[in-house]
Protein backbone atom coordinates (compact mmCIF):
# COMPACT_ATOMS: atom_id res chain seq x y z
CA UNK A 1 0.00 0.00 0.00
CA UNK A 2 2.82 1.99 0.93
CA UNK A 3 6.11 1.08 -0.30
CA UNK A 4 9.44 3.50 0.62
CA UNK A 5 12.38 1.65 -2.02
CA UNK A 6 15.58 3.25 -1.50
CA UNK A 7 14.97 6.71 -0.85
CA UNK A 8 17.12 9.39 -0.78
CA UNK A 9 15.83 12.87 0.49
CA UNK A 10 18.25 15.69 -0.37
CA UNK A 11 16.82 19.34 0.19
CA UNK A 12 18.55 22.66 -1.41
CA UNK A 13 19.85 24.05 1.60
CA UNK A 14 20.35 21.95 4.14
CA UNK A 15 21.37 18.95 2.47
CA UNK A 16 20.41 15.26 2.99
CA UNK A 17 17.22 14.52 5.22
CA UNK A 18 16.66 10.86 4.45
CA UNK A 19 18.80 8.24 2.56
CA UNK A 20 18.41 4.43 2.05
CA UNK A 21 14.89 4.12 3.22
CA UNK A 22 13.38 1.37 1.85
CA UNK A 23 9.78 -0.16 3.96
CA UNK A 24 6.25 -1.47 3.26
CA UNK A 25 3.09 -0.86 4.72
CA UNK A 26 0.28 -3.09 4.44
CA UNK A 27 -2.92 -2.30 3.92
CA UNK A 28 -5.10 -1.63 7.23
CA UNK A 29 -1.28 -1.39 8.84
CA UNK A 30 -1.14 1.09 12.30
CA UNK A 31 3.04 2.22 12.16
CA UNK A 32 4.45 4.26 14.61
CA UNK A 33 7.24 6.32 13.31
CA UNK A 34 9.58 8.08 15.61
CA UNK A 35 12.99 9.33 15.97
CA UNK A 36 14.76 12.56 17.47
CA UNK A 37 13.79 15.62 16.17
CA UNK A 38 15.41 15.99 12.54
CA UNK A 39 15.61 12.86 11.61
CA UNK A 40 13.21 12.92 8.71
CA UNK A 41 10.04 11.76 10.20
CA UNK A 42 8.22 14.69 8.20
CA UNK A 43 9.98 14.21 5.56
CA UNK A 44 8.72 10.95 5.04
CA UNK A 45 4.89 11.58 6.08
CA UNK A 46 5.39 14.76 3.48
CA UNK A 47 6.63 12.36 0.60
CA UNK A 48 3.76 9.95 0.83
CA UNK A 49 1.51 12.77 0.50
CA UNK A 50 3.48 13.85 -2.48
CA UNK A 51 4.29 17.44 -0.70
CA UNK A 52 7.97 16.34 -1.60
CA UNK A 53 9.39 14.14 -4.61
CA UNK A 54 12.21 12.14 -3.10
CA UNK A 55 15.74 12.76 -4.88
CA UNK A 56 16.91 9.09 -5.78
CA UNK A 57 14.16 5.70 -4.78
CA UNK A 58 10.55 5.30 -5.56
CA UNK A 59 7.83 6.26 -2.61
CA UNK A 60 4.54 4.05 -4.10
CA UNK A 61 1.51 4.72 -2.49
CA UNK A 62 -1.89 3.62 -3.51
CA UNK A 63 -0.61 2.47 -6.99
CA UNK A 64 0.83 6.01 -8.03
CA UNK A 65 4.46 5.99 -8.43
CA UNK A 66 6.60 8.80 -7.57
CA UNK A 67 8.50 8.55 -10.37
CA UNK A 68 5.55 9.01 -12.93
CA UNK A 69 3.74 11.39 -10.58
CA UNK A 70 2.60 14.64 -12.60
CA UNK A 71 1.18 17.63 -10.36
CA UNK A 72 -2.43 16.73 -11.88
CA UNK A 73 -2.09 13.21 -9.74
CA UNK A 74 -1.40 14.53 -6.44
CA UNK A 75 -4.95 15.83 -6.13
CA UNK A 76 -6.61 12.93 -6.59
CA UNK A 77 -3.59 11.08 -4.57
CA UNK A 78 -4.50 13.03 -1.77
CA UNK A 79 -8.11 11.95 -2.13
CA UNK A 80 -7.13 8.80 -0.95
CA UNK A 81 -5.50 10.22 2.15
CA UNK A 82 -6.36 11.62 5.13
CA UNK A 83 -3.56 14.04 6.52
CA UNK A 84 -3.53 15.47 10.10
CA UNK A 85 -1.26 17.25 11.65
CA UNK A 86 -0.14 18.78 15.08
CA UNK A 87 -1.63 22.08 14.58
CA UNK A 88 -4.87 21.22 13.22
CA UNK A 89 -4.96 23.06 10.25
CA UNK A 90 -8.84 24.14 10.52
CA UNK A 91 -10.29 27.18 8.77
CA UNK A 92 -10.44 29.47 11.51
CA UNK A 93 -13.67 31.77 9.64
CA UNK A 94 -15.90 28.65 9.09
CA UNK A 95 -17.56 26.50 11.86
CA UNK A 96 -16.59 22.77 12.30
CA UNK A 97 -19.60 21.45 9.61
CA UNK A 98 -18.03 23.67 7.09
CA UNK A 99 -14.26 22.86 7.82
CA UNK A 100 -15.41 19.00 7.65
CA UNK A 101 -17.66 19.99 4.29
CA UNK A 102 -14.74 21.70 3.17
CA UNK A 103 -12.70 18.26 1.92
CA UNK A 104 -15.80 17.09 0.35
CA UNK A 105 -16.91 20.28 -1.69
CA UNK A 106 -13.22 20.05 -2.86
CA UNK A 107 -13.98 17.06 -4.22
CA UNK A 108 -16.90 17.89 -5.98
CA UNK A 109 -19.23 15.52 -4.09
CA UNK A 110 -23.48 16.36 -4.40
CA UNK A 111 -24.64 19.20 -2.37
CA UNK A 112 -26.93 16.73 -1.37
CA UNK A 113 -24.98 14.22 0.59
CA UNK A 114 -22.59 16.71 1.80
CA UNK A 115 -24.67 17.16 5.01
CA UNK A 116 -25.51 13.59 6.37
CA UNK A 117 -22.47 12.83 5.68
CA UNK A 118 -20.59 15.39 7.56
CA UNK A 119 -23.38 14.69 10.33
CA UNK A 120 -22.16 11.19 10.68
CA UNK A 121 -18.30 11.91 10.58
CA UNK A 122 -18.96 14.36 13.49
CA UNK A 123 -20.56 11.64 15.20
CA UNK A 124 -18.18 9.30 14.71
CA UNK A 125 -15.21 11.59 16.31
CA UNK A 126 -17.72 12.46 18.95
CA UNK A 127 -18.47 16.05 18.23
CA UNK A 128 -22.11 15.39 16.90
CA UNK A 129 -23.26 18.74 19.16
CA UNK A 130 -20.25 20.96 18.24
CA UNK A 131 -21.11 21.07 14.82
CA UNK A 132 -21.98 24.91 14.67
CA UNK A 133 -18.83 25.51 16.98
CA UNK A 134 -15.57 27.43 15.41
CA UNK A 135 -12.36 26.07 16.06
CA UNK A 136 -11.13 28.33 18.55
CA UNK A 137 -14.44 27.64 20.92
CA UNK A 138 -13.32 24.11 20.79
CA UNK A 139 -10.62 22.32 23.01
CA UNK A 140 -7.23 21.33 21.55
CA UNK A 141 -8.41 17.36 21.44
CA UNK A 142 -11.86 18.77 19.73
CA UNK A 143 -10.20 20.32 17.44
CA UNK A 144 -7.58 17.45 16.52
CA UNK A 145 -10.92 15.59 15.65
CA UNK A 146 -12.43 18.10 13.81
CA UNK A 147 -9.28 17.31 11.51
CA UNK A 148 -9.77 13.71 11.56
CA UNK A 149 -13.46 13.73 10.86
CA UNK A 150 -12.20 16.19 7.95
CA UNK A 151 -9.38 13.45 6.96
CA UNK A 152 -11.72 10.99 6.63
CA UNK A 153 -14.40 12.67 4.40
CA UNK A 154 -13.51 11.11 1.17
CA UNK A 155 -13.05 7.21 3.10
CA UNK A 156 -8.96 7.43 2.61
CA UNK A 157 -7.25 4.30 2.45
CA UNK A 158 -4.46 5.53 4.99
CA UNK A 159 -4.15 8.38 7.52
CA UNK A 160 -0.95 9.64 7.46
CA UNK A 161 -0.81 11.72 10.90
CA UNK A 162 2.46 14.25 11.92
CA UNK A 163 2.76 14.13 15.34
CA UNK A 164 -1.38 14.25 16.17
CA UNK A 165 -1.14 14.64 19.51
CA UNK A 166 2.02 17.44 19.94
CA UNK A 167 -0.07 19.74 21.19
CA UNK A 168 -2.33 18.30 23.50
CA UNK A 169 -2.67 17.08 26.86
CA UNK A 170 -2.52 13.78 27.49
CA UNK A 171 -6.28 12.79 28.36
CA UNK A 172 -6.98 14.61 24.23
CA UNK A 173 -3.96 12.42 23.61
CA UNK A 174 -5.35 9.11 24.34
CA UNK A 175 -8.66 9.79 23.47
CA UNK A 176 -7.24 10.94 19.78
CA UNK A 177 -5.29 8.10 20.01
CA UNK A 178 -7.82 5.88 20.53
CA UNK A 179 -10.03 7.23 17.86
CA UNK A 180 -7.23 6.60 15.56
CA UNK A 181 -6.97 2.96 16.45
CA UNK A 182 -10.75 2.80 16.06
CA UNK A 183 -10.62 3.99 12.30
CA UNK A 184 -7.59 1.34 12.23
CA UNK A 185 -9.83 -1.05 13.21
CA UNK A 186 -12.24 -0.50 10.15
CA UNK A 187 -9.38 -1.47 7.93
CA UNK A 188 -7.75 2.12 7.19
CA UNK A 189 -4.21 2.09 7.56
CA UNK A 190 -2.30 4.63 9.74
CA UNK A 191 0.70 5.78 9.94
CA UNK A 192 1.60 8.24 12.38
CA UNK A 193 4.88 10.38 13.46
CA UNK A 194 4.93 10.92 17.50
CA UNK A 195 8.09 11.92 20.14
CA UNK A 196 5.72 9.86 22.67
CA UNK A 197 7.53 7.44 23.65
CA UNK A 198 5.29 6.30 26.56
CA UNK A 199 2.56 6.14 23.87
CA UNK A 200 4.51 3.59 21.72
CA UNK A 201 5.09 0.98 24.39
CA UNK A 202 2.13 1.03 25.74
CA UNK A 203 0.43 0.48 22.40
CA UNK A 204 2.42 -2.47 21.04
CA UNK A 205 2.03 -1.63 16.96
CA UNK A 206 4.13 -1.79 14.29
CA UNK A 207 7.36 0.70 14.69
CA UNK A 208 9.44 2.56 12.72
CA UNK A 209 12.39 4.31 13.99
CA UNK A 210 14.65 6.48 11.64
CA UNK A 211 18.01 8.52 13.49
CA UNK A 212 19.50 11.00 11.09
CA UNK A 213 17.97 10.01 8.03
CA UNK A 214 18.18 6.57 8.05
CA UNK A 215 15.40 3.62 9.13
CA UNK A 216 17.56 1.99 12.26
CA UNK A 217 14.57 -0.07 13.55
CA UNK A 218 11.59 -1.50 12.35
CA UNK A 219 9.93 -3.88 14.46
CA UNK A 220 8.03 -5.81 12.15
CA UNK A 221 11.53 -7.12 11.25
CA UNK A 222 12.23 -8.43 14.88
CA UNK A 223 10.47 -11.47 14.15
CA UNK A 224 9.02 -13.51 17.61
CA UNK A 225 12.30 -16.02 18.90
CA UNK A 226 14.78 -14.01 16.47
CA UNK A 227 18.07 -13.69 18.47
CA UNK A 228 18.04 -10.30 19.76
CA UNK A 229 19.28 -9.24 22.82
CA UNK B 1 -24.13 27.82 -5.54
CA UNK B 2 -20.94 26.31 -5.45
CA UNK B 3 -18.00 26.76 -3.09
CA UNK B 4 -15.93 28.80 -5.87
CA UNK B 5 -19.27 31.29 -6.07
CA UNK B 6 -19.38 31.12 -2.35
CA UNK B 7 -15.82 31.53 -2.47
CA UNK B 8 -15.47 34.40 -4.78
CA UNK B 9 -18.30 36.59 -3.10
CA UNK B 10 -16.51 35.65 0.15
CA UNK B 11 -13.44 37.30 -0.81
CA UNK B 12 -15.90 40.66 -1.28
CA UNK B 13 -16.70 40.86 2.08
CA UNK B 14 -13.47 39.70 3.28
CA UNK B 15 -11.80 42.74 1.56
CA UNK B 16 -14.34 45.17 0.79
CA UNK B 17 -12.22 47.92 0.50
CA UNK B 18 -10.16 46.56 -1.98
CA UNK B 19 -12.54 45.14 -3.74
CA UNK B 20 -13.86 48.37 -3.90
CA UNK B 21 -10.55 49.76 -4.84
CA UNK B 22 -10.47 47.43 -7.77
CA UNK B 23 -13.54 47.71 -9.02
CA UNK B 24 -13.34 51.55 -8.94
CA UNK B 25 -10.21 51.48 -10.77
CA UNK B 26 -11.30 49.09 -13.66
CA UNK B 27 -14.46 51.44 -13.94
CA UNK B 28 -12.11 54.28 -14.19
CA UNK B 29 -10.05 53.05 -16.69
CA UNK B 30 -12.66 51.55 -18.66
CA UNK B 31 -14.16 54.76 -18.10
CA UNK B 32 -11.39 56.41 -19.88
CA UNK B 33 -11.97 53.74 -22.86
CA UNK B 34 -15.16 54.29 -23.02
CA UNK B 35 -15.14 58.21 -23.12
CA UNK B 36 -12.84 58.02 -25.75
CA UNK B 37 -14.59 55.45 -27.48
CA UNK B 38 -17.97 57.70 -27.42
CA UNK B 39 -15.66 60.29 -29.20
CA UNK B 40 -14.52 57.95 -32.08
CA UNK B 41 -18.05 56.85 -32.38
CA UNK B 42 -19.26 60.21 -32.76
CA UNK B 43 -16.47 61.39 -35.41
CA UNK B 44 -17.46 57.77 -37.30
CA UNK B 45 -20.71 58.76 -37.58
CA UNK B 46 -20.44 62.31 -38.69
CA UNK B 47 -17.93 60.87 -41.31
CA UNK B 48 -20.55 58.67 -42.37
CA UNK B 49 -23.10 60.98 -42.81
CA UNK B 50 -20.51 63.35 -44.61
CA UNK B 51 -19.08 60.72 -46.55
CA UNK B 52 -22.97 59.65 -47.50
CA UNK B 53 -22.65 62.94 -49.43
CA UNK B 54 -19.84 63.19 -50.98
CA UNK B 55 -20.50 63.17 -54.79
CA UNK B 56 -18.54 63.89 -57.79
CA UNK B 57 -19.64 66.15 -59.99
CA UNK B 58 -18.57 66.23 -63.75
CA UNK B 59 -19.30 69.35 -65.57
CA UNK B 60 -20.02 69.00 -69.00
CA UNK B 61 -18.76 71.32 -71.73
CA UNK B 62 -21.39 73.42 -73.71
CA UNK B 63 -23.09 72.38 -76.27
CA UNK B 64 -21.93 68.65 -75.38
CA UNK B 65 -24.22 66.25 -77.36
CA UNK B 66 -26.83 64.90 -75.91
CA UNK B 67 -26.19 61.20 -77.15
CA UNK B 68 -22.37 61.82 -76.04
CA UNK B 69 -23.70 62.76 -72.55
CA UNK B 70 -26.31 59.72 -72.17
CA UNK B 71 -23.56 57.33 -73.43
CA UNK B 72 -21.37 58.23 -71.27
CA UNK B 73 -23.83 58.45 -68.20
CA UNK B 74 -23.91 54.43 -69.05
CA UNK B 75 -20.37 54.06 -68.72
CA UNK B 76 -20.01 56.06 -65.45
CA UNK B 77 -23.29 53.62 -63.81
CA UNK B 78 -21.33 50.89 -64.84
CA UNK B 79 -18.23 51.42 -63.10
CA UNK B 80 -17.75 49.61 -59.93
CA UNK B 81 -17.49 51.79 -57.51
CA UNK B 82 -20.69 54.09 -58.34
CA UNK B 83 -24.01 54.21 -57.12
CA UNK B 84 -25.73 56.10 -59.36
CA UNK B 85 -25.15 58.69 -61.55
CA UNK B 86 -27.57 61.35 -63.03
CA UNK B 87 -27.77 63.68 -65.82
CA UNK B 88 -28.68 67.44 -64.75
CA UNK B 89 -29.05 69.55 -67.54
CA UNK B 90 -28.39 73.08 -67.11
CA UNK B 91 -31.77 74.04 -66.97
CA UNK B 92 -32.14 71.82 -63.83
CA UNK B 93 -29.49 73.21 -62.51
CA UNK B 94 -31.01 76.28 -62.25
CA UNK B 95 -33.71 75.31 -60.88
CA UNK B 96 -31.91 73.28 -58.80
CA UNK B 97 -30.17 76.60 -57.51
CA UNK B 98 -33.22 78.45 -57.25
CA UNK B 99 -34.63 76.16 -54.15
CA UNK B 100 -31.67 76.15 -52.82
CA UNK B 101 -31.27 79.50 -53.04
CA UNK B 102 -34.76 80.58 -52.40
CA UNK B 103 -35.03 84.23 -52.31
CA UNK B 104 -31.96 85.14 -54.15
CA UNK B 105 -33.40 83.09 -57.28
CA UNK B 106 -33.54 86.82 -59.12
CA UNK B 107 -29.07 86.44 -59.30
CA UNK B 108 -29.95 83.40 -61.52
CA UNK B 109 -32.28 84.88 -63.90
CA UNK B 110 -29.78 85.66 -66.56
CA UNK B 111 -26.92 83.04 -65.91
CA UNK B 112 -26.19 80.07 -67.50
CA UNK B 113 -25.33 76.96 -65.05
CA UNK B 114 -23.25 74.08 -67.02
CA UNK B 115 -24.90 70.55 -67.24
CA UNK B 116 -22.82 68.16 -65.07
CA UNK B 117 -23.67 64.67 -64.29
CA UNK B 118 -23.79 63.96 -61.07
CA UNK B 119 -22.16 60.56 -58.99
CA UNK B 120 -22.98 59.06 -56.16
CA UNK B 121 -20.60 56.27 -55.11
CA UNK B 122 -21.06 53.05 -53.14
CA UNK B 123 -20.47 53.05 -49.24
CA UNK B 124 -16.35 51.71 -48.96
CA UNK B 125 -15.60 53.49 -51.93
CA UNK B 126 -15.68 57.11 -50.75
CA UNK B 127 -12.50 57.49 -49.83
CA UNK B 128 -10.31 59.65 -51.01
CA UNK B 129 -8.10 57.23 -53.21
CA UNK B 130 -11.30 56.01 -54.90
CA UNK B 131 -13.22 59.08 -55.06
CA UNK B 132 -10.05 60.33 -56.86
CA UNK B 133 -9.32 57.35 -58.81
CA UNK B 134 -13.10 57.75 -60.19
CA UNK B 135 -12.42 61.48 -61.03
CA UNK B 136 -9.56 60.72 -63.09
CA UNK B 137 -11.74 58.20 -65.24
CA UNK B 138 -14.65 60.41 -65.65
CA UNK B 139 -12.05 63.50 -66.64
CA UNK B 140 -11.00 61.31 -69.69
CA UNK B 141 -14.31 62.01 -71.86
CA UNK B 142 -13.13 65.24 -73.47
CA UNK B 143 -16.40 67.12 -73.47
CA UNK B 144 -15.83 66.76 -69.98
CA UNK B 145 -14.72 70.38 -68.24
CA UNK B 146 -14.13 70.10 -64.84
CA UNK B 147 -14.34 67.25 -62.05
CA UNK B 148 -15.20 68.55 -59.06
CA UNK B 149 -15.04 65.87 -55.42
CA UNK B 150 -14.66 68.60 -52.41
CA UNK B 151 -10.91 66.74 -52.58
CA UNK B 152 -8.81 68.39 -49.82
CA UNK B 153 -12.02 67.67 -47.11
CA UNK B 154 -12.35 64.48 -48.13
CA UNK B 155 -9.05 63.96 -47.72
CA UNK B 156 -8.75 65.74 -44.27
CA UNK B 157 -11.62 64.14 -42.75
CA UNK B 158 -10.34 60.90 -43.64
CA UNK B 159 -6.88 61.88 -42.01
CA UNK B 160 -8.74 62.84 -38.59
CA UNK B 161 -10.71 59.17 -38.78
CA UNK B 162 -7.53 57.64 -38.91
CA UNK B 163 -6.00 59.55 -36.09
CA UNK B 164 -8.64 58.98 -33.70
CA UNK B 165 -9.62 55.09 -34.78
CA UNK B 166 -5.46 54.73 -33.82
CA UNK B 167 -5.49 57.42 -31.14
CA UNK B 168 -8.28 55.17 -29.85
CA UNK B 169 -7.20 52.06 -30.20
CA UNK B 170 -3.08 53.17 -28.12
CA UNK B 171 -5.22 54.83 -25.17
CA UNK B 172 -7.87 51.93 -25.04
CA UNK B 173 -4.80 48.85 -25.16
CA UNK B 174 -2.81 50.90 -22.62
CA UNK B 175 -5.93 51.44 -19.94
CA UNK B 176 -6.79 47.48 -21.01
CA UNK B 177 -3.08 46.74 -19.45
CA UNK B 178 -3.50 49.13 -16.83
CA UNK B 179 -6.60 47.77 -15.44
CA UNK B 180 -4.85 44.11 -15.83
CA UNK B 181 -2.01 45.06 -14.14
CA UNK B 182 -4.34 46.66 -11.24
CA UNK B 183 -6.56 43.37 -11.03
CA UNK B 184 -3.50 41.32 -11.43
CA UNK B 185 -2.19 42.95 -8.33
CA UNK B 186 -5.24 42.42 -5.84
CA UNK B 187 -5.87 38.78 -7.14
CA UNK B 188 -2.06 38.77 -5.88
CA UNK B 189 -3.07 39.98 -2.48
CA UNK B 190 -6.16 38.00 -2.13
CA UNK B 191 -3.93 34.80 -3.01
CA UNK B 192 -1.94 35.83 -0.02
CA UNK B 193 -4.76 36.38 2.37
CA UNK B 194 -5.71 32.92 1.82
CA UNK B 195 -2.23 30.77 1.69
CA UNK B 196 -3.26 28.99 4.75
CA UNK B 197 -6.96 28.22 3.23
CA UNK B 198 -5.20 27.11 -0.23
CA UNK B 199 -2.58 25.01 1.37
CA UNK B 200 -5.51 23.20 3.09
CA UNK B 201 -7.42 22.99 0.06
CA UNK B 202 -4.63 21.03 -1.45
CA UNK B 203 -4.08 18.98 1.36
CA UNK B 204 -7.82 17.68 1.00
CA UNK B 205 -7.19 17.29 -2.43
CA UNK B 206 -8.46 20.43 -4.60
CA UNK B 207 -7.48 20.05 -7.63
CA UNK B 208 -5.45 23.37 -9.46
CA UNK B 209 -8.35 24.17 -11.31
CA UNK B 210 -10.41 24.05 -8.25
CA UNK B 211 -8.24 26.17 -6.26
CA UNK B 212 -7.78 28.72 -9.26
CA UNK B 213 -11.71 29.39 -9.78
CA UNK B 214 -12.77 31.61 -6.60
CA UNK B 215 -10.03 33.60 -8.31
CA UNK B 216 -11.26 33.40 -11.24
CA UNK B 217 -14.70 34.31 -11.01
CA UNK B 218 -13.74 37.00 -8.39
CA UNK B 219 -11.83 38.75 -11.38
CA UNK B 220 -14.74 38.58 -13.60
CA UNK B 221 -16.93 39.48 -11.68
CA UNK B 222 -15.26 43.07 -10.49
CA UNK B 223 -14.26 43.51 -14.22
CA UNK B 224 -18.22 43.00 -14.87
CA UNK B 225 -18.90 45.64 -11.98
CA UNK B 226 -16.08 48.25 -13.10
CA UNK B 227 -17.68 47.20 -16.77
CA UNK B 228 -20.95 48.21 -15.42
CA UNK B 229 -19.66 51.59 -13.50
CA UNK B 230 -17.68 52.57 -16.37
CA UNK B 231 -20.90 52.56 -18.72
CA UNK B 232 -22.97 54.20 -16.11
CA UNK B 233 -20.35 57.55 -15.84
CA UNK B 234 -19.75 57.21 -19.59
CA UNK B 235 -23.96 57.48 -20.12
CA UNK B 236 -23.19 60.36 -17.40
CA UNK B 237 -20.70 61.87 -19.03
CA UNK B 238 -22.99 61.59 -21.84
CA UNK B 239 -25.98 63.36 -20.97
CA UNK B 240 -24.27 66.06 -19.57
CA UNK B 241 -22.31 67.12 -23.03
CA UNK B 242 -25.90 66.55 -24.21
CA UNK B 243 -27.39 68.93 -21.96
CA UNK B 244 -24.47 72.03 -21.98
CA UNK B 245 -23.40 71.47 -25.44
CA UNK B 246 -24.56 69.23 -28.20
CA UNK B 247 -26.59 65.86 -28.73
CA UNK B 248 -23.42 63.27 -29.02
CA UNK B 249 -24.91 59.74 -30.16
CA UNK B 250 -24.02 56.69 -27.43
CA UNK B 251 -23.09 53.35 -27.86
CA UNK B 252 -26.03 51.04 -28.61
CA UNK B 253 -27.14 48.21 -26.38
CA UNK B 254 -24.93 46.12 -27.88
CA UNK B 255 -22.00 47.91 -27.46
CA UNK B 256 -23.03 48.50 -23.96
CA UNK B 257 -23.05 44.82 -22.84
CA UNK B 258 -19.58 43.88 -24.95
CA UNK B 259 -18.37 47.13 -22.83
CA UNK B 260 -19.36 44.87 -19.86
CA UNK B 261 -17.85 41.95 -20.96
CA UNK B 262 -14.60 43.46 -22.03
CA UNK B 263 -14.56 44.01 -18.11
CA UNK B 264 -14.80 40.68 -17.04
CA UNK B 265 -12.08 39.84 -19.59
CA UNK B 266 -9.87 42.18 -18.07
CA UNK B 267 -10.75 40.67 -14.84
CA UNK B 268 -10.43 37.68 -15.63
CA UNK B 269 -7.10 37.42 -18.14
CA UNK B 270 -6.10 39.98 -14.71
CA UNK B 271 -6.56 37.29 -12.08
CA UNK B 272 -5.64 33.95 -14.54
CA UNK B 273 -2.32 35.46 -15.05
CA UNK B 274 -1.98 36.50 -11.01
CA UNK B 275 -3.38 33.41 -9.65
CA UNK B 276 -0.85 31.30 -12.35
CA UNK B 277 2.30 32.73 -11.11
CA UNK B 278 1.18 32.52 -8.02
CA UNK B 279 -0.27 28.79 -7.40
CA UNK B 280 3.18 27.64 -9.04
CA UNK B 281 5.17 28.65 -6.15
CA UNK B 282 2.71 28.18 -3.44
N1 LIG C 1 11.28 22.23 3.67
C1 LIG C 1 12.54 21.95 4.05
N2 LIG C 1 13.56 22.59 3.45
C2 LIG C 1 14.82 22.32 3.80
N3 LIG C 1 15.16 21.42 4.72
C3 LIG C 1 14.19 20.76 5.36
C4 LIG C 1 12.83 20.98 5.04
N4 LIG C 1 12.08 20.19 5.82
C5 LIG C 1 12.93 19.48 6.56
N5 LIG C 1 14.21 19.83 6.31
C6 LIG C 1 15.41 19.24 6.90
O1 LIG C 1 15.30 17.85 6.82
C7 LIG C 1 15.68 17.24 8.01
C8 LIG C 1 14.56 16.36 8.55
O2 LIG C 1 13.49 17.15 8.90
P1 LIG C 1 12.07 16.58 9.32
O3 LIG C 1 11.14 17.71 9.45
O4 LIG C 1 11.69 15.48 8.41
O5 LIG C 1 12.39 15.97 10.76
P2 LIG C 1 11.40 15.41 11.86
O6 LIG C 1 11.87 14.05 12.17
O7 LIG C 1 10.01 15.56 11.42
O8 LIG C 1 11.69 16.38 13.07
P3 LIG C 1 10.71 16.87 14.22
O9 LIG C 1 10.57 15.75 15.16
O10 LIG C 1 11.41 18.01 14.83
O11 LIG C 1 9.43 17.24 13.55
C9 LIG C 1 16.06 18.36 8.98
O12 LIG C 1 17.46 18.45 9.01
C10 LIG C 1 15.49 19.60 8.35
O13 LIG C 1 16.36 20.69 8.54
MG1 LIG D 1 8.38 16.70 12.04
Amino acid sequence: MIRFTRVRKEYPRTGVALQDVSFFVNKGEFVFLTGPSGAGKSTILKLIFADELPTAGEVKVANVSSATLQRRDVASLRRKLGIIFQDFRLLEDRNVEANVAFALEVTGAPRALIGPRVAKLLAQVGLASQGRAYPRELSGGEQQRVAIARALANDPVAIVADEPTGNLDDRATRGVFQLLRDINATGTAVMMATHDLELVKRSNCRTLELNDGTLVFDSAEQMPGADTP
Amino acid sequence: MTLAWREAINAFKRAPMLSALSITTIAFSLFAFGLFGLVALNIRQALTQIEERVEVRAFLGDGTAPEASAAALGDIQAFPEVASATLITSRQALDRARKELGEFNDIFDAALLPASIDIQLKPGFRDPTHVRAVAARIRTYDFVEDVRFGEEWVEKLHQIRNASTLAGLALGLTFAIVAVIIIGSTIRMAVLARVREIAIMRLVGATDGFVRRPFLIEGALKGAMGGLLALLLTWLANEIVGRVAFEAAFFDIRLSIAGIFAGALIGLGGSAFSVGRHLRDL
